[in-house]
């Protein structure tokens, strides 16, 4: 699909690329071909709008995207370094113009994270010829414009976006419910339990009219439809592609939109460990094996532009990267297990060092098996929190602005574990598609602490409604209260419940 | 050069336009991003565009940061940066979208919205020149053209690129395909042939609120016009007693007291037309804005003769905005009304407030003339 591959990037640059290869390869990462680009930093902002990839169906919101920018290329205040395409064969793109240091550490870093897609265990699920099925995504969407006009199918498309978070981001791993296997198939008569008895007694025990009686309420019971859906549905998206009545067009565009924030979940999911990974492997692969002296104040320069964190800031590159350090150390030096953990002598901690050398061979482990979420449960140690300077802060209510809250531990990390919680986003499950008999929409949301934003929640309930065409209802807590929203088309409500 | 993104970028940009347009009549009343004008572009605050979604409500929840300082240290009231969410920088903060949009396209919207419409200009056809002007690279043209040191750069570039540069004997052989010429460009020196004559009143009862009405005001005409003559002149007048010329800046600072003689900038306006702009050739637009209280019964009807004589056979339309003030009478308004009840090219209007603004476009430039 791209003609280019590999030609557009200039022999000493592609000299330099199978050099790192090598010396990647040499530490045991293990990646796909990976196809680099140069782009002017113009083009770089158009394929950055696109999300990385080359082609995507026509929306505004890549617009937007290109604008902001554009706009913050012109006022300095950013400039994209990296982007890199978790597909097979990879795509990766240099920005011309970048000096070769920088060029060189950009490969590094891409090597990782495609070392990261390649071998990650949540990554495992996706779509590695996604550049061709965002293609083809592109040309679906353009046929359906050509036949329904702009507006409207951009209007769908809009009221897609506004859900394309309700997804289930484990299903692909986990069979949630039996497929409703037997729903189509022929049902056995069914069968009246009778009384034993003699045959000359046999129509006075199990007289025959209640034996009629009897077997017509069963099978009237067996055939009432069962609740639906039979547990509630956390892939709100999916719901909808099955029963939601959709024309076709429609149906096509929701599906698009729902592949696209599957394939992407995985990146979300892992932003601190997939950026650590690649910080460590850059700085590893820079310092150890390519560049030369002349190069290194330049390095250092930039890598520190990279995990540069401002004062309340948190950088994922700088964590995931101090994080797997901090892995590594304590599996070199055996400081893990059953005697580690209960040695409470602070000298003896300090000094701790068994030479296992296991340090490597854990976070190869890590990057295999973890995720942001399991990442950080299992190695943000309070040693590591306190070492690095953690703080959680929040907002001081009648200053208004943010003030660092506290230095303990378990906030922090609960704040930050329960920030990595489905990306940090509510979930909602679909509870009853016949809500009250009369085939309106429930949907719940699991509360867990924090409401909801109810302006942007009525909104949503607007899009759901133009998919689902019956009134929408939506239980919640609002300030510790139960309540129920409900919108039908033209008003919204709200009642307890 | 042409990009895919291009089209999503300015369906973009008609949404934001679109959005411009809805609350134009805001944005017109809303003196104050004016003065965040650069030289062929404003920008514009419009609300945010974003995708509704059902998310919490976490203002003031903050999140996990990393640094020194102790429980209580303030990390100042704007956004402390995306805690730990895994989306930092990839969702644009809640701040309002600034645009960016040309005037000629700000004043495309204004017409639309006002349903102004295009002016037919008079006078004779307009005076353009033309010029050629080298303003670029292209791959074809002739080889007078040749533009010969692009050429063997782009040569070098390609023979290193493939590998067949040798540096130790360094010869580069231009194909075809490395050729660059010159290109141009025509371009249209247009020749101004309308003229903007604004008249304000700064005596003692024109308060810093009715200029600022005045200021906003002419800069909307200001921008209608310049999208209908392709190069405009303006002129500002400010009176009291007395009529003065002045630059467009003194114009919307200058602060005076004293008593009206509106004849005087009148008298002054038909010389400047006399002398600068014979009305055969020139378009011609006075705006007056006054709070419409003049010195005696006397000055006024020497105004109107003025007007009558020497202004009014020679303008394409004449203009009179009336800003409401708690010390003037108001009575030139209901006069100008009276002494010229049929003339096509006089057009009055009462400004309240900056809520008026609009409408008082709507009328002096609704006539289309």
């Amino acid at each position: 699909m791209m003609p280019h591959r590999n030609s557009s990037l200039p022999q000493d640059l592609l000299a330099i690329q199978r050099t790192i290869e090598e010396e990647a390869r040499g530490y045991g990462l293990d990646f796909w071909e990976t196809s680099f680009e140069v782009l002017d930093y113009k083009r770089m902002q158009e394929v950055a709008a696109f999300g990385g990839f080359p082609v995507r169906y026509p929306h505004w919101r890549f617009g937007m995207e290109f604008d902001h920018l554009s706009k913050s290329h012109i006022y300095g205040l950013s400039q994209i370094y990296e982007m890199v395409i978790n597909n097979n064969p990879a795509y990766a793109y240099l920005l011309e113009g970048n000096s070769l240091v920088d060029q060189k550490m950009v490969i590094a870093h891409v090597l990782g994270h495609v070392d990261f897609f390649k071998n990650n265990y949540y990554f495992s699920k996706t779509n590695r010829k996604m550049v061709d099925s965002m293609a083809n995504h592109a040309t679906r969407v353009r046929r359906h414009v050509e036949r329904q006009g702009l507006d409207k199918v951009e209007d769908f498309i809009d009221v897609c976006l506004s859900l394309d978070n309700l997804i289930d981001p484990m299903s692909p791993f986990i069979v949630r419910h039996d497929l409703p296997a037997l729903a189509d198939q022929e049902k056995p008569p069914v069968e009246v339990p009778r009384l034993r008895a003699k045959s000359y007694m046999e129509k006075f025990i199990n007289p025959p009219d209640y034996l009629d009686e009897r077997r017509k309420r069963m099978q009237e019971e067996r055939d009432k439809p069962r609740h639906n859906p039979p547990e509630p549905e956390r892939d709100v998206l999916l719901f909808l592609l099955q029963q939601a009545p959709l024309e076709s067009w429609e149906r096509d565009i929701l599906e698009i939109v729902r592949d696209e924030a599957y394939y992407f979940a995985p990146q979300r999911q892992t932003k601190i460990l997939n950026e650590g990974w690649a910080a460590y492997w850059h700085s590893k692969l820079m310092t150890e094996k390519i560049i030369d002296a002349s190069e290194l104040i330049d390095y250092a320069d930039h890598n520190a532009g990279v995990l540069a964190a401002a004062p309340g800031q948190f950088n994922p590159y700088k964590v995931g990267l101090a994080l797997l350090r901090y892995v590594e150390e304590r599996w070199d030096k055996g400081r893990f297990g059953k005697s580690w953990n209960e040695c409470d002598d602070d000298d003896a901690r300090r000094s701790w060092d068994r030479k296992l050398g296991l340090g490597r061979q854990k976070i190869f482990e890590v990057r295999k098996l973890y995720n942001d979420l399991t990442f950080i449960d299992e190695f943000f140690t309070e040693d590591f929190c306190h070492e690095n300077q953690f703080f959680s802060f929040s907002r001081n209510a009648s200053s208004g602005s943010y003030e660092i809250d506290s230095r303990e531990f378990h906030k922090i990390r609960s704040k930050l574990l329960y920030q990595l919680t489905n990306f940090g986003e509510p979930v909602m499950l679909v509870e009853d598609a016949n809500h009250e008999n009369r085939g309106e929409l429930l949907l719940r949301h699991r509360h867990e602490g924090v409401d909801l934003h109810l302006d942007h929640g009525r909104a949503t309930m607007e899009a759901l409604y133009r998919i689902w065409h019956r009134p929408i209802c939506v239980l919640t807590l609002v300030e510790g209260k139960a309540r129920a929203l409900r919108y039908d088309g033209g008003e919204h409500s709200e009642r307890s419940a | 050069m042409a990009l895919r993104i291009d089209a999503a970028h300015n369906r973009f940009r008609d949404i934001v336009r679109g959005k411009i347009k809805q609350n134009l009549r805001k944005y017109i009343s809303n003196g104050e991003w004016l003065a965040r004008r650069g030289k062929d572009v404003v920008s514009i605050p419009v609300p945010q565009i974003e995708m509704p979604r059902f998310r919490f409500d976490d203002q003031g929840q903050g999140g996990v940061g990393q640094g020194p300082g102790k429980v209580g240290d303030g990390l100042g009231p704007a956004g402390p940066g995306q805690s730990g969410q895994g989306k930092a920088g990839s969702e644009p903060g809640e701040h309002a979208l600034e645009v960016e949009v040309s005037i000629q396209e700000l004043a495309g919207i204004l017409g639309e919205e006002l349903e102004l419409p295009r002016i037919e200009p008079r006078g004779k056809e307009r005076l353009i020149t033309q010029k050629d002007r080298y303003v670029g690279i292209r791959r074809v043209g002739p080889e007078s053209l040749r533009h010969f040191k692009r050429t063997f750069r782009q040569a070098l570039r390609r023979q290193i690129m493939m590998g067949n540069y040798d540096p130790r004997k360094p010869v580069v052989v231009p194909t075809r395909e490395d050729k660059r010429y010159r290109s141009w460009r025509t371009i249209p020196m247009p020749q101004s042939n309308a003229v903007m004559i604004f008249i304000m009143d700064v005596s003692g009862s024109m308060g810093d609120e009715q200029k600022e009405i005045v200021r906003i005001a002419s800069f909307w005409l200001d921008t209608w016009l310049r999208s209908q003559y392709d190069g405009l002149e303006a002129r500002f007048i400010v009176h009291d007693a007395t009529a003065r010329l002045v630059d467009r800046d003194t114009f919307f600072r200058t602060r005076e007291s004293g008593g009206t003689m509106i004849s005087s900038a009148y008298k002054l306006c038909a010389k400047i037309i006399d002398e600068e702009f014979p009305p055969a050739e020139w378009n011609i637009y006075p705006f007056q804005f006054s709070d419409g209280d003049n010195w005696s019964a006397d000055d006024t009807s020497v105004c109107m003769e003025v007007l009558k004589r020497d202004i009014l056979p020679k303008v394409n339309l004449f203009c009179y905005g009336q800003v409401e003030s708690p010390y003037g009478s108001g009575q030139f308004v209901a006069d100008l009304r009276a002494s010229f009840p049929d003339e096509g090219n006089v057009v009055t209007s009462e400004i309240e407030n900056k809520d008026d603004i609009a409408d008082s476009i709507r009328s002096f430039l609704g006539k289309g003339r």
